[in-house]
């Protein structure tokens, strides 16, 4: 393939692979927390580490992440505390971040890379060998702790209360999942920006809530789901000129829009039979029984009739007789018997 | 041993005090009914055992170790006053359950066999067996119910705490809770049941407590607290759905376990 011949297009599909993996792999704690949000705060936070990089020309990666880790546990620290100015005070913190960033930014010195909208909107194609390395080491760590501690993340963002109740170590956890939003937004930060990150770890998440069954399944499906849609994104923004955040983004949002729309329709037509059905019932002219014209099927302790193609179940309630649909089979033809 | 004990115990949020002065013990194996109208208090007090609401004066000890201090874990069950269990990412009942379990596994441990047997006798001890693998949201209220009372269950703990735990449940769930109940109380385990109404599970409560204004009004046997209930019950506080024909759904429940 012509997009995998170019050294930056390699690494660029490499971070997005990773980015695609881990970011809903956090993302679904969040989600599961209600806490969508906090992924694009510590976007906020992170580029007052990359400001304090560029100044002190360190790496900005490492200090994105030693800051957006620090407002991760200030954050839960500030949560801990219970009061109701929390939520002021995370809000500050937020504008704080990305204020105190363009700030700091607007200070280096010329000839500095001070691109701005390359750490908002993200560029992929700038990303170095070391950074994959750095990329690869967060990726590894983060899926680590997931796999280690996720049962006890899903029990704190599930019901924080009764995780405190019986004793786990609600605190510990919850800056255990603030440093791994705050490692991931750090990885995403290339590849999407920080403006677009939450929406890597939230829209794979709001897509495979709606399909799957189990917390695990949820899990899994997301992680699949965003490492489709990165890949996916990054190669056709590749051959179309558009920025890989965006495109990465919008891609996901589709997905969404489409499997939302498919399980609406799904609902709908379930619901429509129902109704139909209903109005079968309701204009019933007699109750099932011997000789009643309804093909009777012998089905466990009590006897069905075929009625149009469905099964009725007869039973006496304190109200009169009600019908229980038993299932779309049909009946086996041995066991119908005709009165 | 004594499973709760306060002594001149003042609980409340913040710096308010919502329960003050209270003297409790409670013995290893009591089943106790925590009464009193909307306000009066005794969610708090029970919430102050399980270190959600804050110690302000006196001294509160479960299970021999003040609220608060690090302790053994996995000891104390919790069915919290909620109706739904369902959160915004689906979970099957199997994995809430199994979130009951791992206060016992410490920090770092993964669920073995033993484990994943405790959560399946849990939900069978509900009445649940044949829906492990469901979504909770695919239950009907009362089952969801159900699936916070097995929660508690699967840790086999000491001290099982429940706040209201048969409002808004149909009779049906009532007599399943009841009889769940029963079975948890005969092996041993403290009952501590924050309740309005005392009819379900007058067979398996025996003492009540009786929480007024912040302080308690009445402590003794069961049948002699319904006078004294009575006599502060608000007319207000019968703002419960009718237990009687709540819900259509007729549970199943298996009082051996399942096995």
């Amino acid at each position: 393939m012509e997009v995998l011949e170019y050294g930056f297009m390699q690494r660029a599909l490499l971070a997005s692979l990773m980015v695609g993996l881990v970011a809903p792999a956090v993302g679904v704690f969040l989600v599961q927390r209600r806490l969508s949000l906090l992924g694009d705060g510590l976007g906020h936070v992170a580029l007052t580490g990359v400001a304090i990089g560029v100044l002190t020309s360190t790496a900005p990666v490492g200090t994105a992440l030693v800051a957006a880790v620090l407002g991760a546990v200030v954050i839960e620290l500030v949560r801990a505390r219970g009061r109701t100015s929390g939520d002021v005070a995370l809000a500050v913190l937020f504008y704080g971040g990305i204020a105190g960033g363009v700030v700091l930014l607007s200070l280096a010195p010329r000839g500095q890379a001070t691109n701005l909208e390359a750490y908002l909107f993200g560029a992929i194609t700038t990303t170095t060998t070391a950074d994959v390395a750095v990329f690869g080491v967060i990726t590894v760590v983060v899926l680590g702790v997931v796999w280690l501690l996720g049962s006890r993340l899903y029990a704190v963002s599930d019901d924080e209360e009764y995780a405190r109740a019986v004793g786990l170590p609600v605190l510990v956890l919850n800056v255990v999942l603030a440093a791994l939003v705050a490692a991931t937004v750090v990885l995403s930060m290339r590849v999407v920006g920080l403006l677009l990150i939450s929406a890597l770890m939230i829209v794979p998440s709001a897509v495979a809530q709606q399909l799957a069954r189990s917390f695990r399944q949820t899990v899994y499906l997301a992680c699949a789901i965003g490492l489709l849609t990165s890949v996916a994104g990054t190669t056709a923004s590749y051959y179309t000129g558009t920025p890989s955040g965006g495109t990465i983004v919008l891609l996901a949002i589709a997905l969404f829009l489409l499997v939302t729309a498919a399980v609406a329709v799904r609902e709908a037509t379930a619901r429509r039979r129902h109704r139909r059905r209903a109005e079968v019932h309701a204009a019933h002219p007699h109750e099932h029984g011997d000789g009643c014209g309804h093909p009777a099927v012998p089905h466990d302790d009590h006897v069905d009739y075929d009625h149009d193609g469905h099964l009725h179940a007869p039973h006496r309630t304190g109200a009169g007789v009600h019908y229980d649909e038993h299932g779309e089979h049909a009946p086996p033809a041995e066991q119908v018997g005709r009165p | 041993m004594t499973a709760v004990r306060l002594r001149d115990a003042s609980i409340g949020y913040g710096d308010v005090a919502v329960v003050q002065g209270v003297d409790l013990a409670v013995a290893d194996g009591e089943a106790v009914a925590v009464l009193g109208s909307n306000g009066s208090g005794k969610t708090t007090l029970a919430r102050g055992l399980l270190g959600l609401a804050t110690v302000l004066g006196g001294e509160v000890e479960v299970l021999g170790a003040p609220v608060g201090r690090p302790r053994e874990r996995g000891r104390i069950g919790y069915v919290p006053q909620r109706h739904t269990v369902s959160g915004a990412v689906p979970a099957t009942v199997r994995e809430v359950v199994g979130v009951g379990r791992l206060a016992r596994l410490g920090p770092f441990g993964r669920p073995r066999p033993a484990d994943r047997a405790a959560v399946q006798d849990a939900v069978a001890a509900v009445g649940l067996a044949d829906r492990l693998g469901d979504p909770v949201a695919s239950l009907s209220g009362g089952q969801q119910r159900r699936v916070l009372v097995a929660r508690a269950l699967a840790a086999e703990p000491e001290l099982l705490v429940m706040d209201e735990p048969t409002a808004g449940v149909d009779a049906a769930s009532q007599d399943a809770l009841a009889t769940v109940l029963a079975g948890v109380s005969a092996t041993g385990t403290t009952l501590l049941v924050v309740t309005h109404e005392t009819a379900a599970l007058a067979g398996v409560l025996t003492r009540a407590v009786v929480v007024d204004h912040g302080r308690i009004a009445y402590d003794g046997p069961l049948a002699g607290a319904e006078s004294t209930h009575d006599g502060h019950h608000h007319p207000e506080d019968t703002g419960l759905p009718p237990a009687r024909g709540y819900r259509q759904d007729q549970p199943r429940v298996t009082t051996d376990g399942g096995r």
